[in-house]
């Protein structure tokens, strides 16, 4: 049984990093959620005392709906368009490697070091050096013409070509749908596994939403007076390429440790029951992977959500084809003095992080707790 | 003779009480000083140069240089707001003369009145009138400014442009006129660069279409941004936009100069830093290798911007501070910075001698032509028009529709508060 006197001491010895996270982390949060709600940032924002009004939700919805806000909106779909393309990008990549190092070949350590090396660079000289590669009239464009090809002229960080654009407008109506066909999903889901109570508390919400969303409720929930394309910036590969160029090393490394805590056992096992390689491979390593998966999308989900310095060093703070929220952020925060704004833009970024953390970290809770 | 004896002792004790009291004025300072700037590496040597000076005339002060470098002083601003609001000022800072300080500092109550420096060392009859207008608001005058650039200047090559048989546009209709023909020979007419190039040379575009009246009523707030002359401007500039090479935004200011010096480009317009970079580090010399005229439209008008230090309240060492600012405006520190920083001086008595043949131009200028400010170097607007002028500018690039660009801008200058 522990005594007394180590559960004090236990608490004593915590208690100096919960107070300094208590102030530095979860009170700034705190202040700057406060500020998000307020008008700072009108006149004498720099003042002693600057005058200071509560305004509520005011600046979240100019940032979602006020027509000179629109950079933050594309700045967010960038972000979004990042995330996803940069993630997959190294996912694959990092396994692709992970799997062909694990072929026993030789020189093993060599490759290794070599494809782990970029990560050890700050995103500021990769950025740097990417830029450099991707100038049109230079490094890259002009391989084709070592081939007796005309060069390339591809605009690889200042393209306005745009793909797969939606309007603004829609937006609201097919998160609505979204969320009500994952609710149904969801439902379905627990009743084939008998669980009827949570099938009832998700399925039938779920149920009521798609039908409101289908009979043209949703459709009311229009943001914006005007028609207003977004879309995925073709200019955003430059930036997907040298992020993956980077990171892809630090999945490998993830994957290759995993592959490498496979027993044999399985593998000889899979292949006396007839299997071939490649569905040993897609049938006993994949699945035993997906743990790996799981924590390397978290990882590197949360650095794209919230790049800033890989890109402010390519394409520079106003190059809007290429721009996310976090360099918006510290451009109207810093640069022009709209701190509630800067703040608001802040909160938006640390929510859309925590969507993507705390289902992670409640769920290694759980595991960890039984 | 009595009398001149008498006269003798009066002159003797009235000199002595003069130099003692010019002994107390002066008497050694001491302490530190902290000068907070974004000048480093190719701005460094000429800053270095104003701080020896400084020291050589007040050997007790110990001179503390504090520059953040990058993103043309963004980060360095970033660092100075977080130390205001920190209430920790640097004992002066670097900033951009005109509104950039109004807009953000003075109206911030964080700058001291500088009326009676300006009164004492005769600057009102030093800068000129137009110069003054620009840094003052009716409450005081609020920096010392080091040195003046030039933003509307069209650049060349003299023998490129016999060779393609072009002569300098004096209009921008002129330019449009001979633009085909350059282009049809595969020359860029115009070379652009990075997104703050392009609001560079809307500004001088603007000028051209409104003229020095109107575009000063532009930032009093007494001309609408909706009004036909400045959705004229913004059409222009649109017409303009289309002879400038496609990889723009790629290319840094130094880059779009390299296409002219290389004969890819007839023209650039920049900012006249750019004669510094084609003199000092490109080795050309200014009237043969490179010429310049203002931009097309906007002769006889100078538009410019400056980098000026102020006087901080509660800055921790306010005398030396003072020292410093007589020194950056007298006529020995302004001669010492310009040639190196490749700027004018502000003062219309300095000696022409130092300067090269384009610096001295500029200078003739600066003496004869009416003053206008900057938008994009923070002179005629402040720092949140600046910042969201930045977004005017991308709707424009996207839509190329001059009416969205100026109801964008009419909606920015009411949020910022222009002319208020």
């Amino acid at each position: 049984m522990r005594s007394r006197r180590d559960q004090i001491m236990a608490i004593l010895v915590v208690l100096p990093s919960l107070a300094l996270l208590a102030v530095f982390v979860y009170g700034f949060i705190a202040q700057t959620v406060y500020i998000s709600l307020t008008d700072w940032g009108q006149g004498a924002a720099l003042a002693l005392k600057p005058e200071i009004h509560f305004v509520g939700a005011y600046n979240y919805r100019e940032l979602f709906t006020g027509f000179l806000n629109v950079r933050f909106r594309q700045d967010l779909v960038n972000m979004v368009f990042f995330t996803v393309m940069f993630v997959a990008a190294s996912l694959a990549l990092g396994l692709f490697l992970a799997t062909m190092l694990d072929q026993r070949i030789r020189g093993e350590a060599v490759f290794r070091t070599i494809f782990l090396f970029p990560m050890s660079l700050s995103f500021i000289v990769t950025g740097t050096i990417w830029r450099w590669l991707l100038q049109p009239r230079g490094g890259v464009n002009v391989l084709p013409s070592l081939v007796g090809l005309p060069p390339a002229s591809f605009l690889w960080l200042s393209s306005r070509d745009q793909v797969l654009q939606f309007n603004w407008q829609t937006l609201p109506y097919f998160v609505v749908l979204g969320a009500a066909l994952v609710l149904v999903a969801w439902g379905l889901w627990s009743a084939a596994r008998r669980r009827f109570r949570a099938a009832a508390l998700t399925g039938l919400p779920g149920l009521v939403l798609l039908a409101w969303a289908l009979a043209g409720g949703a459709t009311q929930l229009q943001t914006l007076p005007f028609q207003e394309p977004h879309g995925f910036n073709l200019a955003l590969i430059g930036v997907v390429i040298a992020a993956t160029w980077q990171m892809s090393g630090y999945t490998m490394a993830l994957y290759l440790a995993g592959l490498r805590t496979i027993p044999d056992e399985l593998r000889e096992a899979a292949r006396v029951d007839g299997a071939s390689t490649l569905q040993v491979y897609r049938y006993v390593e994949l699945p035993l992977l997906a743990p790996i998966t799981w924590s390397a999308i978290i990882v590197l989900g949360h650095i794209a959500l919230k790049i800033f310095d890989l890109v402010f060093a390519m394409a520079g703070p106003d190059n809007a084809p290429t721009s996310v929220p976090a360099i918006l952020m510290f451009l109207t925060t810093f640069r022009g003095n709209e701190l509630a704004k800067g703040a608001s833009i802040a909160v938006i970024l640390l929510v859309m992080v925590s969507l993507l953390i705390v289902p992670y970290l409640l769920a290694s809770f759980r595991t960890g707790r039984a | 003779m009595r009398t001149s004896k008498w006269l003798a002792v009066l002159v003797v004790s009235v000199t002595l009480v003069a130099c003692l009291g010019a002994a107390a004025t002066s008497a050694p300072l001491s302490g530190k000083l902290e000068i907070f700037s974004w000048w480093a590496g190719d701005e460094g040597p000429a800053l270095q140069a104003l701080i020896e000076l400084y020291e050589k005339q007040h050997p007790g002060v110990q001179v503390i240089n504090s520059t953040v470098t990058g993103g043309a002083g963004v980060n360095a601003k970033a660092v100075l707001k977080t130390r205001m609001l920190g209430g920790e000022p640097p004992d002066t800072f670097q900033v951009h003369a005109g509104q950039e300080l109004i807009g953000t500092w003075v109206v911030a109550g964080r700058m001291e009145d500088l009326s009676d420096l300006y009164a004492k060392e005769g600057w009102k009859s030093a800068f000129p009138e137009g110069l003054l207008k620009l840094l003052s608001t009716d409450r005081g005058i609020w920096s010392v400014p080091v040195n003046i650039h030039r933003s509307n200047v069209l650049w060349y090559v003299p023998d490129n442009l016999k060779k393609w048989g072009v002569k300098v546009p004096a209009t921008w209709d002129e330019f449009l006129a001979i633009a085909p023909t350059l282009k049809a020979k595969g020359i860029v007419p115009l070379a652009l660069g990075e997104n703050w190039t392009a609001s560079h040379l809307w500004e001088s575009v603007a000028l051209a279409c409104l003229g020095k009246d109107k575009w000063e009523a532009l930032w009093q707030g007494k001309l609408s941004w909706k009004s036909p002359e400045v959705v004229g401007a913004w059409k222009t500039f649109g017409k303009v936009l289309e002879y400038t090479n496609q990889d723009a935004p790629s290319l840094s200011w130094q880059q779009a100069t390299d296409m002219v010096v290389k004969g890819q480009a007839a023209f650039n317009v920049m900012g006249d830093w750019a004669a510094g970079y084609m003199a000092t580090t490109l080795k050309l010399q200014p009237g043969k290798d490179f010429g310049w005229a203002p931009a097309p439209g906007t002769s006889g008008v100078f538009m410019m911007l400056s980098d000026s230090f102020g006087l901080p309240v509660g800055a921790p060492h306010r005398e030396n501070t003072l020292a410093w600012l007589r020194m950056l405006g007298s006529k020995e520190a302004q001669d010492t910075f310009n040639p190196l920083k490749g700027s004018i001086s502000a003062r219309v008595d300095s000696d022409l001698s130092k300067y090269n043949a384009y610096l001295q131009s500029a200078a003739k200028d600066w003496r004869t032509n009416a003053i206008v400010g900057s938008l994009v170097h923070g002179v005629v607007a402040n720092e949140r028009f600046m910042n969201d002028f930045a977004t005017v500018m991308e709707i424009f690039l996207n839509s190329r529709n001059p009416e969205a660009a100026a109801n964008a801008a009419q909606a920015i200058a009411i949020q910022a508060g222009i002319g208020r």
